[in-house]
């Protein structure tokens, strides 16, 4: 393999990578401090990728339609919690698979009605929609080094906000001990409301900024899901540095395996998590919450 | 309210028995189709219900059987003998659902339901992405298996009301043989697993060993209703086990009401029916069944089987305020 293939097989694990990292965060934390598998939670994926293409066609930019994109999906979240999530708590895990099972079947039809079942692309950016040269023959689109770069930006700020906010700490609080949080007086519906709008947006984030790479299609939620389990799985639930190096494994682990083994990449990814259920049962972060 | 319950099921047997006798093939087509994916239910209520294991990938043994069926035949054309592609089938998804089970069980709650679901994915791929059983698109199968006995066929699968009473036979013994096991000290354990894990291994139960033995029966119970669905639809795709499949079986159970068996078949009943009641509907029906989930899942923790019960519990929380 020349270098300039294995750079740019490099440069797309990371990008893959950084992108589960965002979906996953948001799954990991709603599960660690509110004690929920959030099944629709691949969906708030699909819904930000159609939100991009409906919302970059009404305003003309990708950028407008993000920005737009992140304010409705923090409001989305926020009420979908108050008016659904909130009612799951105290059900049992099984109950919330099948009540989240439910609200898939319930987005995806929406989905079909407002827009169709067809495949649409999204356009990137003018100003980013050119390509660098690698090598002689290869490039590489400069787009794809902005999502890199834009979640980088993204996981930065996530890691301030729970490491060195106010509202990190009783996130972090909440998590090791949401009974304790409780009885400290911290407001625990305000605060689970917040947590899941984040993890709504943060998801909505990383559909709407890959849109134009991956372009948009139905059933497009369910796939990051099944793998954002499997970072979660391997990071430790409620970690969030856990789903990071999980993420960005994972993302090296498809990439190559679809380079080295093409027939078999979908399954490398599985392998990767028996054997670290071999290895450590909990996943690599079990001990440091977030 | 017991003798309701003892008779329930005899009643639906001898319903079951007439069928054939009043309704059209459509008909009799429909509710052998329901009574596989009965058998499947019942095989989850063994591991959901009774030891407490919430599996999200219990398609994978369903499907891994009618890939086997079509894999143990030369090529499409050519019938296989029921005696060797059954057994065949049911071992192999026996295997998996050891191999499945051997990692899963080393997690427990919430990494069990993902751990299930990603392993199930990973045998999706499989046969998703090879060219092993016709890749993607999947495979049809244009003979059926031949049941021979002493060179004379036994049963023949093309006709549909043979076919029926087949799997009514597989549904009773599935169901009677889930029951004996019930009865067992194998099944008490299993049960008592259920309700605290802890004070069964303090006991002395090596409860690792009762979950994987019941995950393993699971999955070989899922291989025969897998077989047979393959026997009957005449083709195999990876559709058959993907995490659909495997959360529909979960609605199925948990309708019927989780843990005493015939809920599972009264599940796998209403789940069917009312499938083929919305998606008669509109072309939206997902939409619907959607929305039917959460408003069941919601009302009706219990199950359709304990509606008595929710209805006394709602009845008593409005009378203690």
């Amino acid at each position: 393999m020349d270098l300039s293939i294995f750079l740019i097989q490099v440069l797309n694990s990371v990008q893959y990578g950084l992108l589960l990292f965002l979906v996953a965060s948001g799954l990991t934390l709603i599960f660690g401090i509110m004690g929920v598998i959030n099944l629709a939670h691949g969906s708030f994926y699909m819904l930000g990728a159609y939100a991009a293409f409906t919302l970059s066609s009404l305003t003309g930019s990708l950028f407008w339609a993000i920005a737009l994109g992140v304010v409705l999906a923090v409001a989305f979240g926020y009420v979908l919690e108050w008016a659904f999530f909130s009612f799951l708590y105290r059900r049992d895990h099984l109950q919330q698979v099948l009540l989240t099972y439910g609200l898939i079947l319930v987005f995806e039809e929406l989905r079909s009605l407002a827009v169709g079942d067809d495949v649409h692309g999204v356009a990137a950016p003018p100003a980013l929609a050119a390509s660098i040269p690698l090598g002689t023959t290869m490039t590489y689109p400069v787009y794809n080094l902005f999502i890199s770069a834009a979640c980088l930006v993204v996981g930065a700020l996530l890691f301030v906000l729970l490491r060195r906010t106010r509202l990190g700490m009783m996130i972090r609080a909440g998590a090791s001990n949401r009974e304790m949080v409780r009885s400290l007086g911290i407001d625990i519906n305000v605060l689970f409301r917040v947590v899941f709008a984040l993890g709504v947006a943060l998801a909505a984030f990383a559909g709407m900024l890959n849109a134009p790479a991956s372009s948009v299609y139905p059933g497009m939620g369910n796939q990051v899901l099944i793998i954002c389990f499997v970072v979660v799985v391997i990071g430790g639930i409620g970690s969030v540095p856990g789903a990071l190096v999980a993420a960005l494994l994972i993302g090296f682990v498809d990439t190559f395996g679809k380079v080295f083994l093409p027939d078999y990449s979908g399954i490398l990814v599985y392998l990767l998590m028996a054997i670290i259920l071999l290895w450590r049962p909990e996943g690599l972060f079990r001990e440091s919450a977030i | 309210m017991s003798t309701a319950r003892r008779i329930l099921p005899w009643l639906s047997l001898l319903m079951l028995i007439l069928l054939p006798a009043l309704a059209g093939k459509f008909y009799i087509e429909l509710v052998a189709k329901i009574m596989i994916m009965a058998v499947f239910a019942m095989s989850l209520d063994l591991l959901v219900g009774v030891t407490g294991l919430v599996s999200l990938g219990h398609a994978a043994f369903f499907g891994l059987a009618s890939y086997v069926l079509v894999l143990a035949a030369p090529d499409q054309y050519t019938a296989v003998s029921l005696w060797t592609s059954l057994p065949l089938a049911v071992a192999a998804s026996a295997l998996l659902a050891l191999v499945i089970g051997a990692l899963a069980l080393r997690t427990r709650g919430v990494y069990f339901i993902m751990v299930t679901l990603a392993f199930s994915q990973m045998v999706y791929f499989v046969f998703h992405d090879t060219k092993l059983g016709g890749g993607s698109d999947g495979t049809y199968l244009y003979a059926k298996p031949t049941a021979m006995l002493g060179g004379w066929s036994l049963l023949d699968f093309n006709n549909s009301t043979q076919f029926y009473y087949a799997m009514l036979g597989l549904l009773t013994l599935i169901f009677a043989f889930l029951r004996l096991l019930l009865a067992s000290r194998f099944g008490h354990a299993l049960r008592g697993i259920r309700s605290n894990e802890q004070r069964m291994r303090a006991l002395g139960f090596n409860t690792y060993a009762y979950k994987l033995a019941a995950f393993t029966i699971a999955g070989a119970i899922a291989g025969a209703a897998g077989y047979f669905a393959a026997v009957q639809f005449g083709f195999v795709n990876p559709e058959m086990l993907s995490w659909h499949q495997s959360a529909n079986v979960l609605l199925m159970v948990i309708l019927g009401g989780a843990g005493n068996l015939f809920g599972a078949v009264v599940g796998a009943f209403t789940f069917v029916l009312l499938q083929d009641l919305f998606s008669s509907l509109t072309k939206h029906w997902l939409l619907l069944m959607g929305g039917f989930v959460i408003l069941a899942v919601m009302l009706l923790p219990g199950g359709l089987t304990r509606v008595s019960d929710s209805w006394q519990a709602w009845r008593a929380r409005m009378q203690g305020g």
